[in-house]
């Protein structure tokens, strides 16, 4: 395996409830570095990093992570493995029984043997890396959208993982905790070295930290690069997404039948 | 006609799908316990919350029930002149039957439906795929306590519930109704077979309390993560254990007291 490269996809096949959702997918995902998976809604992305994460299983093809084949891995292998994983759920997906503290000291507790008073300090680092020292005992039902994000983060990066996946991180968020996530994503990447792969739709936010994008459409990436060669990208699809427009290779209707069916003109029935 | 013979395959082949989905889901359970130092504080909070929590409805229940038999059984054998067999009465149909089955419909309708909510809620905030990607498994840490937490606590309940239900049925009966009481618990000690009657009786409510436990953890586990889902979910607990209930007490009497 190149040593630059730390997830590999290779002709990977994803079905579910008989509808192909990837059709043949390969990526490179560089060591070290944020990389941008971008695409429309109900395109996979998610799917992707559960995929990534071995939460679920490809039809076939090869999903190697740190060099480990994560389709093939047994259940204690797999657990261990992502240890060195962290998520970032687009809920947050914090525990609704324990305050932000217990929240991010949680990883901790179950992983390791190490004293209250040394999880102490690892945890209020971790919180104070996102600006939320302050709210530790607070639970998650008081924290705003933004905040609980930034809580999630901070479990995601209690033990220290080499990679952390985010999953739609900007979505929903008010200008000022899209930039507070912004800063933070690559503050973290810069910091700790983290392999990152963001999964979004927010194009300029995407491409402003990213050092590498894909866009992933009809189960195929139909563009690849930095975000420069992806904005001079020569494919309408691509460029249709990146800059919004209604319409073009994506149409604007859903497929239908004629319109005159539909208000009884003739030419067929609804 | 064709068509409802493919509706008819197509939900048996869902019915067997969904049972080996339990099963598999039963065994990752019962396999994954977790180490005595982390899962026994996880157990004691989980028997807190299905079992203490479920105490104020047994109690008050079996004192209604008990009272009620006491009542009826009173009616009934004065006609008799067998007054003094309603301790007998009331305690037979306590500890083999009313206590075990009442016991578990109530738990089915109070812990069951709540353990199915919390568990489907958890999976629909993505609570589960988090601990998950954390490299916790859900089923060591979450269902495995609240399997266990149901499976230990019914027994308990049911037994709490037929010494109430007793209590009642002596206040009715040997404070209201007048039956001498040296009567009403000589008749019962006399009566009541240690082994045949209260050693089923609790057999009984342990198969209940296994049953009923997985099924609500099952169906929260299991359910589609959306407010419909939960809601489907919380009833088929509710409804698949009170039925599951009645169907194997009926079983169960037949093997421990039937005389074929």
């Amino acid at each position: 395996m190149d040593s630059g490269v730390y997830i590999t996809l290779r002709d990977v096949v994803f079905s579910r409830s008989g509808r192909r959702i990837f059709d043949g997918v390969s990526l490179d995902i560089p060591r070290g570095k944020i990389t941008a998976i971008m695409g429309p809604s109900g395109t996979g992305k998610t799917t992707l990093l559960r995929l990534i994460g071995g939460q679920l299983k490809p039809d076939s093809g090869e999903i190697l992570v740190a060099g480990e084949s994560v389709p093939k891995l047994k259940r204690k292998a797999l657990y261990t493995l992502r240890e060195k994983m962290g998520m970032l759920f687009q809920s947050g997906a914090l525990f609704t029984d324990l305050s932000v503290f217990e929240n991010v000291a949680f990883p901790l507790r179950v992983h390791t043997s190490l004293p209250d008073d040394m999880i102490r300090d690892i945890v209020l680092m971790k919180l104070e890396a996102v600006g939320l020292r302050g709210a530790r005992r607070l639970m998650p039902a008081e924290l705003s959208g933004g905040m609980t994000r930034r809580v999630a983060l901070a479990r995601s990066i209690a033990l220290d993982p080499e990679l952390i996946m985010y999953d739609e991180p900007f979505a929903g968020q008010d200008p000022i905790a899209m930039g507070v996530l912004v800063k933070l994503i690559r503050d973290l990447n810069l910091s700790m070295g983290l392999t990152s792969v963001l999964v979004s739709h927010d194009v300029p936010e995407s491409l402003s930290i990213c050092h590498y994008a894909c866009i992933i459409a009809d189960g195929q990436v139909i563009g690849e690069g930095t975000p420069d060669e992806l904005r001079q990208h020569s494919s309408e699809r691509v460029q249709q997404f990146l800059q919004g427009q209604p319409d073009g290779p994506v149409p604007f209707h859903y497929p239908a039948a004629d319109i005159g069916s539909d208000w009884g003109l003739g030419g067929g029935s609804a | 006609m064709m068509d409802n013979i493919a509706a008819l395959g197509r939900l048996g082949l869902d019915v067997i799908a969904t049972v080996g989905r339990a099963g598999r889901f039963l065994t990752g359970v019962l396999v994954g316990v977790p180490r005595p130092s982390v899962g026994f504080p996880l157990l004691v909070r989980q028997l807190y919350s299905v079992g203490v929590l479920s105490l104020a409805i047994i109690v008050v229940s079996g004192l209604f029930i008990g009272m009620v038999l006491g009542l009826q059984g009173y009616t009934i054998l004065s006609d008799y002149g067998s007054e003094a067999a309603i301790g007998q009465m009331i305690a037979l149909t306590l500890v083999r039957e009313l206590g075990p089955v009442v016991t578990a419909l109530l738990f089915a309708g109070r812990a069951g439906s709540a353990l199915t909510a919390e568990i489907g809620l958890m999976k629909a905030t993505e609570q589960l795929s988090s601990m998950e990607m954390m490299g916790v498994d859900p089923l060591r840490r979450v269902i495995a306590p609240r399997l266990w937490a149901g499976f230990i606590a019914l027994p308990i309940l049911a037994a709490i519930f037929s010494m109430v239900g007793i209590w009642g049925g002596m206040l009715v009966g040997v404070e209201w109704l007048g039956v001498f009481e040296g009567s009403f618990w000589g008749n019962m000690q006399a009566s009541v077979s240690f082994t045949e009657d209260v050693l089923n009786g609790v057999f009984k409510t342990v198969v209940f309390g296994f049953v009923c436990s997985w099924i609500a953890v099952f169906q929260g586990y299991d359910c589609v993560p959306t407010s419909a889902g939960i809601s489907s979910a919380t009833t088929k607990t509710v409804v698949y254990s009170s039925l599951a209930v009645l169907g194997l007490d009926f079983v169960l009497t037949a093997v421990m007291f039937g005389d074929f």
